[in-house]
């Protein structure tokens, strides 16, 4: 058992902490914001050069062969960084399913694009009825000829707007939440029938309302049969999110401190006073308790055993949601006023952090699903 | 970063496993687990099957039978111990004055007492609190004067846990009134039965009998049973407080409390289904579940700082420990009395031997109440929660 990260996990750490330092403070990250694309195309180029958008992939396939403590090493910076990136949306979620669900073809033909940084890929999967539910889909897939054609409407595709491909979720047999019957297909993101509304979340980042009408599409893998990897990916976007939240948090964190030891009310720093300690104290254990939590998501999302690495998943955002609301509202009442500004930074970790609690099945969702299973401890 | 366990570790726990539940007497793990109150001969025979073991001091130096283990395997020991429901070694002798009298004691002094601490031959309660010094420990008044070859000693002492069982107490005196208030304490050992000495009991909120108050009138003790020096003791008193913290959050004893919880809900009904199949119950036990799991890392993650650590100098973040590990061992004495529901209600003295009387309600319901109402006490004793909040404030947070 230890904590210790290896050499070259120290130099990964070092090297993106520094990207952050650099390219990625308060003011740039408002210059960035301004793009059209709601993020950097600069700081993209960064990213391949880094060999960040090539990380969980097989070096055999030109990637770096991390796994998911190199995913949340990257994760825990770029929540600090605070990214506007498709970093999530596009190797994470969409790059997941390529390694889980694609052919060998498929990935050789897909992933050398996206880890130069000159493809971004976005998975549509929710659909307005489905709120967390990962079976529920109604959008649908058919055969035409040698080509499959999809119907239906997604939603909140994250980074859905400035994708140039979409990978979709869409049935080709069974009723709205039947586990069978799904199929993963690809679509360009310009083909005739797609339809995008693209528009800023509350967090600043992007995501998109797709509607596809009879969309010609090719099929990732064998269709019917991709919901345990759609769920896998999941998973590992949950233990993403969740090192990306401690990331956040422990800026916040870090922000509030500075805060309390520089503020002068009374004629002294607020943080002499002991009711402002012990309320950063608290804070201080959220933090822990998640930083402990995020690493168990971690060490977790590669389990082969689904039941287990779900319970995994569900625990650990229970936890990053309760403690991410927590330390964030506490964040703000002890900035008092300023806080509540759009100029500084305290907010911004704040709706991100909150937003990660809505992503992939809020707080109650998987404490239900987690009570459901039996609990923790078997 | 790898949370799975070494072959070695894993075969040591294995082992320590094995024997705390085939060598340690079932009846008395059985009475740990429905939350009991142990005789003081239940606590004397499993510290004297440890120690015959070699297992009773583990973390002492080895040359008073200490074993050098890793932080890894004094974790595993006491998770084990801890799930198996087995009392653990007397903390006032094996964590707290045994290590002083290892660290600062006279070589006879060694001699003399720490076989028998080890042993429990010599049973220690700790006398440091005072009606006036709580949390404000160095604020104590106990007087220590000097006449000849004694010690007069003239105070009270409060909270003095099984002072009822104790041989000898070790406490914390003034012996320089005049010095700033840390500087004029000293560390003395005062056999129990000197003249002048009285123990009264402190009936706590479950009726049960645990602390005492402890008065010195005139208590003359030999001079040679100073530890270390003179006005030296709040040092000492430091450096066992350090000590102190190793294992503080019982995670085991959680999880065993939580599985035992499992089993209850699932044999009590209410109407036609177990409480465990009700939601909000399943969704409380859940979350306990998962915060228990974060203290789980939380713990091995100080346990894997502790490489290179001095000894008797614990890591701040070990504050989260007890802050954390006790709010989730109160929660789980809430969650028991709630299974029980209303057969929480009798108060029940805890039966005689040879009783007939048959238990009112299920039998595990009669210390479902007093164990809730006995265990807010975790969050007080040990350095009180707030007092663990200001010491990361200022050595972590720098506030």
């Amino acid at each position: 058992m230890d904590f210790d990260l290896t050499e070259e996990q120290r130099l990964l750490r070092e090297s993106v902490e520094r990207l952050m330092t650099d390219r990625y403070d308060f003011e740039q990250r408002r210059a960035h914001a301004r793009a059209p694309a709601g993020w950097s195309g600069e700081i993209w180029a960064q990213y391949a050069e880094m060999g960040l958008l090539g990380l969980p992939f097989a070096e055999a396939e030109g990637g770096f062969g991390g796994g998911p403590v190199e995913l949340m090493i990257v994760m825990e910076a770029f929540g600090r960084g605070l990214i506007l990136e498709p970093y999530l949306a596009s190797v994470v979620l969409a790059g997941g399913l390529l390694r889980h669900a694609a052919s060998a073809e498929q990935r050789a033909a897909l992933l050398p694009a996206l880890i130069a940084g000159e493809r971004r890929l976005a998975f549509a999967h929710a659909e307005r009825q489905a709120r967390y539910h990962l079976a529920d889909v109604a959008t649908t897939a058919r055969r035409e000829g040698g080509r499959w054609r999809i119907d239906g409407e997604k939603s909140l595709v994250l980074h859905g707007d400035s994708a140039q491909q979409v990978i979709v979720s869409a049935r080709i047999a069974g009723g709205r939440r039947d586990r069978d019957g799904i199929g993963l297909f690809l679509v360009d993101a310009d083909a005739p029938g797609v339809r995008r509304r693209g528009y800023p979340t509350q967090d600043g980042l992007r995501a998109a309302e797709i509607g596809l009408d009879g969309v010609e599409a090719t099929a990732l893998g064998e269709p019917g049969a991709a919901l345990p990897a759609i769920e896998r990916v999941v998973d590992e976007a949950i233990a993403a999110l969740c090192a990306e939240a401690v990331g956040a948090m422990a800026a916040l964190h870090a922000l509030t401190l500075d805060y309390l030891k520089t503020r002068k009310q009374f004629g002294r720093a607020i943080g002499e006073f002991q009711v402002l300690q012990h309320r950063a104290v608290d804070m201080f254990v959220e933090l822990e308790q998640a930083r402990s939590m995020a690493m168990f998501a971690a060490l977790m999302a590669g389990e082969a055993d689904a039941d287990a690495r779900h319970r995994a998943m569900a625990a650990a955002k229970v936890q990053i949601g309760r403690s991410g609301r927590k330390l964030g509202q506490e964040a703000i009442q002890l900035h008092g006023g300023i806080g509540m500004t759009m100029e500084y930074k305290a907010g911004h970790y704040f709706k991100r952090l909150t937003m990660i609690e809505l992503l992939f099945g809020d707080t109650d969702t998987h404490l239900a699903a987690l009570a459901e299973a039996g609990g923790l401890l078997v | 970063m790898d949370l799975s366990f070494t072959s070695d570790e894993i075969a040591f726990r294995d082992e320590a496993r094995r024997f705390f539940r085939t060598e340690i007497p079932e009846a008395i793990r059985a009475r740990a687990a429905a939350g009991e109150h142990l005789a003081r001969e239940d606590i004397v025979t499993c510290q004297r099957l440890l120690n015959a073991r070699g297992w009773a001091v583990p973390h002492w130096p080895r040359e008073w039978g200490g074993r050098d283990w890793t932080p890894v395997q004094v974790y595993l020991y006491q998770d084990e111990m801890q799930r198996a429901c087995v009392p653990p070694p007397l903390p006032f002798n094996t964590s707290m004055v045994g290590p002083v009298i290892a660290e600062f004691g006279s070589e006879a002094q060694k001699q003399h007492f720490l076989p028998k601490i080890a042993n429990l031959d010599i049973w220690f309660c700790q006398g440091f609190s005072e009606p006036g010094a709580g949390s404000d420990l160095a604020s104590l008044r106990t007087s220590a004067r000097r006449e000849g070859d004694h010690y007069i000693v003239d105070g009270q002492k409060t909270w003095t846990t099984l002072a009822q069982y104790a041989d000898w107490i070790f406490c914390l005196v003034r012996t320089d009134p005049a010095a700033k208030k840390q500087e004029g304490i000293s560390f003395l050992l005062i056999d129990m039965k000197t003249p002048g000495i009285t123990v009264r009991p402190i009936v706590t909120i479950d009726g049960g009998r645990e602390v005492n108050e402890v008065f010195f009138d005139n208590v003359r003790v030999p001079v040679e049973n100073l530890v270390g020096a003179e006005n030296r003791g709040w040092d000492y008193a430091k450096f066992l407080l350090g000590n102190e913290r190793v294992g503080i959050a019982r995670i085991g004893t959680s999880k065993e409390r939580i599985a035992r919880i499992k089993r209850l809900a699932a044999m009590e009904q209410d109407g036609e289904r177990p409480i465990l199949e009700d939601r909000r119950f399943r969704e409380k036990l859940a979350l306990l579940e998962v915060e228990l799991k974060a203290l789980e890392i939380t713990q091995l993650r100080v346990v894997a700082n502790e490489r290179g650590r001095a000894r008797g100098k614990p890591d701040p973040a070990s504050s989260i420990l007890k802050i954390k590990g006790s709010e989730i061992q109160q929660a789980t004495t809430e969650l028991l009395m709630q299974v029980v529901g209303p057969y929480a209600l009798p108060y029940q003295s805890e039966p005689e031997a040879g009783s007939n009387e048959p238990p009112l309600g299920p039998e595990f319901a009669a210390s479902a109440a007093p164990t809730y109402f006995n265990w807010r006490k975790i969050s007080i004793y040990g350095g009180s929660n707030e007092i663990q909040r200001g010491i990361i404030a200022k050595a972590i947070l720098g506030l």
